[in-house]
């Protein structure tokens, strides 16, 4: 049941767009600091795509699939059409304004600040204010999930939640509280100065605020393709999910344990203590335990289907599977993805291995592995199991997809393999310029170049992409089944109230924020002195 | 579905969940607050509140030498974007009658003949700062410094703004126009050095730092030498003395008679 198809279509396509233009910048920016080019001479043009490449990066593309994404669940999955949805296109339309609102100072050169803020560099307030409606747009979605949820709940007071819907809503609350550190930051502290109503700020705060949305904001990220993992896959490959269970279990572990971590990110700080970055190391090592229980419960999904398709023996079932559907590759490439980066965000997590790699390249090529690679190969996967139903049109290339995420996979590897190495050899990240003339830089030109190949074939991926989509609007009509999720082996008849809703879990979340986040943020808000004069760009 | 009750004890996965986090919170705090600071062997903790307060960022005084004194004046100006910011047209008149006594050097338009710096059209925090260094004396120079003890503040202020009033003029020595070197657009960023031009104008202005143009190559040169030496040490954090060490004499030379073949008007501040 998917009734608001324009609304889910408008959010997919409004991702993407934005998406493809990050795109360019992110080859643009590979490629004219790379050997391949002669130096522009002036950075403030490398920061300001670096500052429009990561807001629409990291705030606006993957929110609003979230967004999308989430309405599609509510619907299918709760079999309900969606309720409040002229709110829903409010919260699109902010996210429009925002985007835009945030985009013009970012083009003309006012605030090139890296969408990390980095106080007390300050931008144009037009750009803080853009984000700010941008996060807004996204609080509708939040309270529309759960007010949809809670009516579900209340017709149907005898159902477990499906579990797609389950998932959607943990993700919801998620965000809603992770985005408070930068909504703090940004109105209590960033906005003030950058409408010169101040002219300091408080650096080290700032800092700490963000890294309380900045880890979490990851797996905020990573929702939709963990409910692709678990609600998802299991069907398109002709299987069933192994555990209904666990799956719910790794979403409200998510919730819990995602955000109490992000002092991991602030290990080089001088105003946070070590026994709260000892904590945040140690609870960031929790995360795993949702991931790995996940990898295992999709694992056994995959085998499932495999033995379905007929394959026998301990390895048989793998070439078994229907590896020419789009979405049994991209599932595929995604886990070999997360597993290396999962790897390398063992070393940034732990306190003492992170200070090799602190600040370098290493870093930069650890979230682009992630992000771009285990969760946005995801994105695809979704738009092309959703696409069908919400255009009313069939696809009629699986090759041509097949061959751009082939090309995604290759390209994310040699785009952030050589990255990481370049950041172990101590390159440092958020640099525009290196001179590889110079003797001490020359070994790394060749990794550099790699990697700005690798962008280039990202790029032609990406345009791949938009062109299936595009085809896939434009293919002939045909009448789509009911979009359903995954069946689980022993479907959920009967659900402990904990697995069924967020009250212990979102309480477990706030607790430890206080626990984690409570004495540095008041230690930093009362003491005097530590603010330091604002930095504004282009100003004197 | 059963009407458990969820935030009950005997809700099994009320206990488990509460009790494993709790039980995690407490375990990594004896970790990070207790085992960490007695385990390194470079902290010398008085106790277990003194370990605990260390591992929470209290800052403190590690040791109680007092500590250790420059030999020197530093500078003690704050430097803010929104400093002198909409100065009043008396303060800029009173400037003007004040700096009839600097026109010897610094020229009655703002513009010297003397390899002094040109004034006009200055940023007023640039020459409030310098004024206010000369006075409390992080800044020495043999003509300048008897000039500022008679100084107050609103004179510094009043002076700043009226020299930043004055049209900018083209320098009185400007050579050939030459191309920008290397220093001053790219840096040598091995070396810790950032492009001249990320704060001086040109890629970017940053506050307290002078734009350049049209200056005298002789003083630029003289006042890199000083930074390099460690005779001029007002600069903000060390900044322009960290650059001029790092500078080989020839960037040093090239990058002042860049900036004094450039006619300032050529300069914008808003891009």
């Amino acid at each position: 049941m998917l009734n608001s198809r324009r609304l889910i279509l408008a959010h997919f396509w409004l991702a993407f767009a934005v998406f493809g233009v990050a795109l360019v910048l992110g080859a643009w920016q590979m490629f004219i600091r790379s050997p391949l080019h002669t130096w522009i001479s002036d950075p403030e043009w490398y920061y300001r795509s670096l500052t429009a490449h990561g807001t629409v990066m990291g705030y606006v593309f993957p929110t609003l699939i979230a967004m999308g994404f989430g309405y599609a669940i509510s619907e299918s999955s709760l079999k309900q059409p969606l309720i409040g949805r002229r709110w829903a296109w409010a919260g699109f339309g902010l996210i429009l304004v925002g985007a835009v609102t945030a985009m013009v100072p970012v083009s003309l050169g006012r605030a090139s600040v890296l969408y990390t803020f980095y106080p007390p560099l300050i931008g144009s307030a037009f750009y803080y204010i853009g984000v700010v409606l941008v996060v807004v747009g996204s609080w509708i979605w939040v309270a529309l999930m759960s007010i949809n949820l809670r009516i579900w709940k209340g017709n149907n007071p005898d159902t477990p939640v499906p579990l797609a819907m389950f998932a959607n809503v943990a993700g919801a609350y998620l965000w809603a509280w992770t985005a408070v550190g930068a909504a703090l930051e940004l109105l209590f502290q960033i906005l003030p100065v950058a409408l010169g109503l101040k002219s300091t700020i408080d650096a080290g705060l700032a800092r700490v605020f963000f890294s309380w949305t900045l880890h979490a904001i990851v797996y905020f990220w990573l929702m939709p393709t963990y409910i692709a993992y678990y609600t998802i896959v299991p069907r398109a490959i002709g299987g069933k999910l192994y555990s209904d269970t666990m799956g719910r279990i790794a979403f409200v572990l998510f919730l819990v344990v995602a955000m109490p971590i992000g002092i991991h990110h602030a290990f080089a700080d001088p105003q946070v203590g070590a026994g709260f970055k000892f904590i945040h190391s140690a609870f960031t090592a929790m995360v795993a335990l949702p991931t790995l229980l996940t990898v295992f419960t999709i694992c056994a999904s995959v085998e499932i289907a495999g033995r379905l398709r007929g394959g026998r023996g301990p390895l048989g079932w793998i070439a078994a599977l229907p590896w020419n559907n789009p979405i049994m590759l991209a599932t595929a490439f995604s886990f070999v993805l997360l597993g290396f980066g999962g790897a390398g965000g063992l070393i940034n997590m732990s306190y003492q291995l992170d200070t090799t790699i602190h600040n370098t390249q290493w870093i930069t090529g650890h979230f682009h592995l992630i992000f771009g690679g285990a969760i946005v190969i995801m994105y695809f996967a979704i738009a092309y199991d959703l696409w069908p139903h919400l255009t009313g049109r069939t696809f009629d290339s699986f090759r041509l997809m097949r061959l751009q995420l082939w090309l995604w996979f290759v390209g994310m590897i040699i785009t952030t393999f050589p990255w990481h190495y370049v950041g172990i050899l101590g390159m440092p990240r958020r640099m525009a310029y290196f001179d590889y003339t110079d003797p001490a830089l020359a070994s790394e030109a060749m990794s550099v170049t790699m990697s700005a190949l690798g962008g280039f074939i990202l790029l032609i991926s990406g345009a791949l992409f938009i062109l299936i989509l595009i085809r896939g609007q434009r293919s002939p009509a045909m009448e789509a089944e009911e979009y359903r999720f995954s069946m689980a082996v022993h479907p959920p008849a009967s659900v402990p109230v904990a697995l069924n809703s967020y009250g212990l879990w979102l309480a477990l979340m706030i607790g430890l924020t206080v626990t984690n986040y409570g004495f540095p943020i008041a230690q930093l808000a009362l003491r005097q002195g530590t603010s330091v004069p604002a930095v504004y760009i282009g100003a004197q | 579905m059963p009407t458990e009750r969820l935030f009950s004890t005997a809700n099994r996965w009320f206990r488990l969940s509460v009790g494993i986090t709790a039980a995690l919170v407490i375990l990594t705090a004896l970790g990070g607050f207790i085992l960490l600071p007695y385990a390194q062997s470079d902290l010398k903790v008085a106790g277990l509140w003194d370990a605990i307060c260390s591992a929470a960022g209290i800052p403190k005084l590690t040791s109680s030498a007092s500590s250790v004194q420059p030999t020197f004046k530093t500078s003690d100006v704050i430097m803010t974007s929104a400093m002198l910011a909409n100065p009043s047209s008396e303060s800029i008149g009173r400037g003007a009658t004040l700096a009839q006594q600097c026109a010897i050097c610094h020229g009655p338009t703002g513009v010297s003949r003397a390899d002094s710096p040109n004034l006009a059209g200055q940023y007023p925090a640039v020459i409030f700062k310098q004024l206010k260094d000369f006075k409390s004396g992080a800044r020495t120079n043999a003509v300048m410094s008897p000039f500022a003890p008679h100084l107050t503040d609103q004179d510094m202020v009043d002076l700043a703004v009226y020299y930043h009033y004055l049209p900018r003029l083209p320098a009185y020595h400007p050579t050939q126009k030459i191309p920008a070197p290397r220093i001053v657009i790219n840096g040598a960023p091995m070396r810790g050095i950032a492009p001249c031009g990320s704060c001086h104008g040109g890629l970017d202005n940053k506050t307290g730092s002078p734009w350049l143009e049209g200056q005298s190559a002789a003083y630029m040169k003289a006042q890199l030498r000083a930074f390099a030496d460690g005779a001029r040490r007002n600069d903000i954090s060390q900044q322009m003395r960290n650059i001029a060490r790092a500078m080989t004499a020839e960037e040093i030379e090239e990058a002042a008679n860049y900036y004094a073949s450039q006619p300032p008007d050529e300069y914008s501040a808003a891009r």
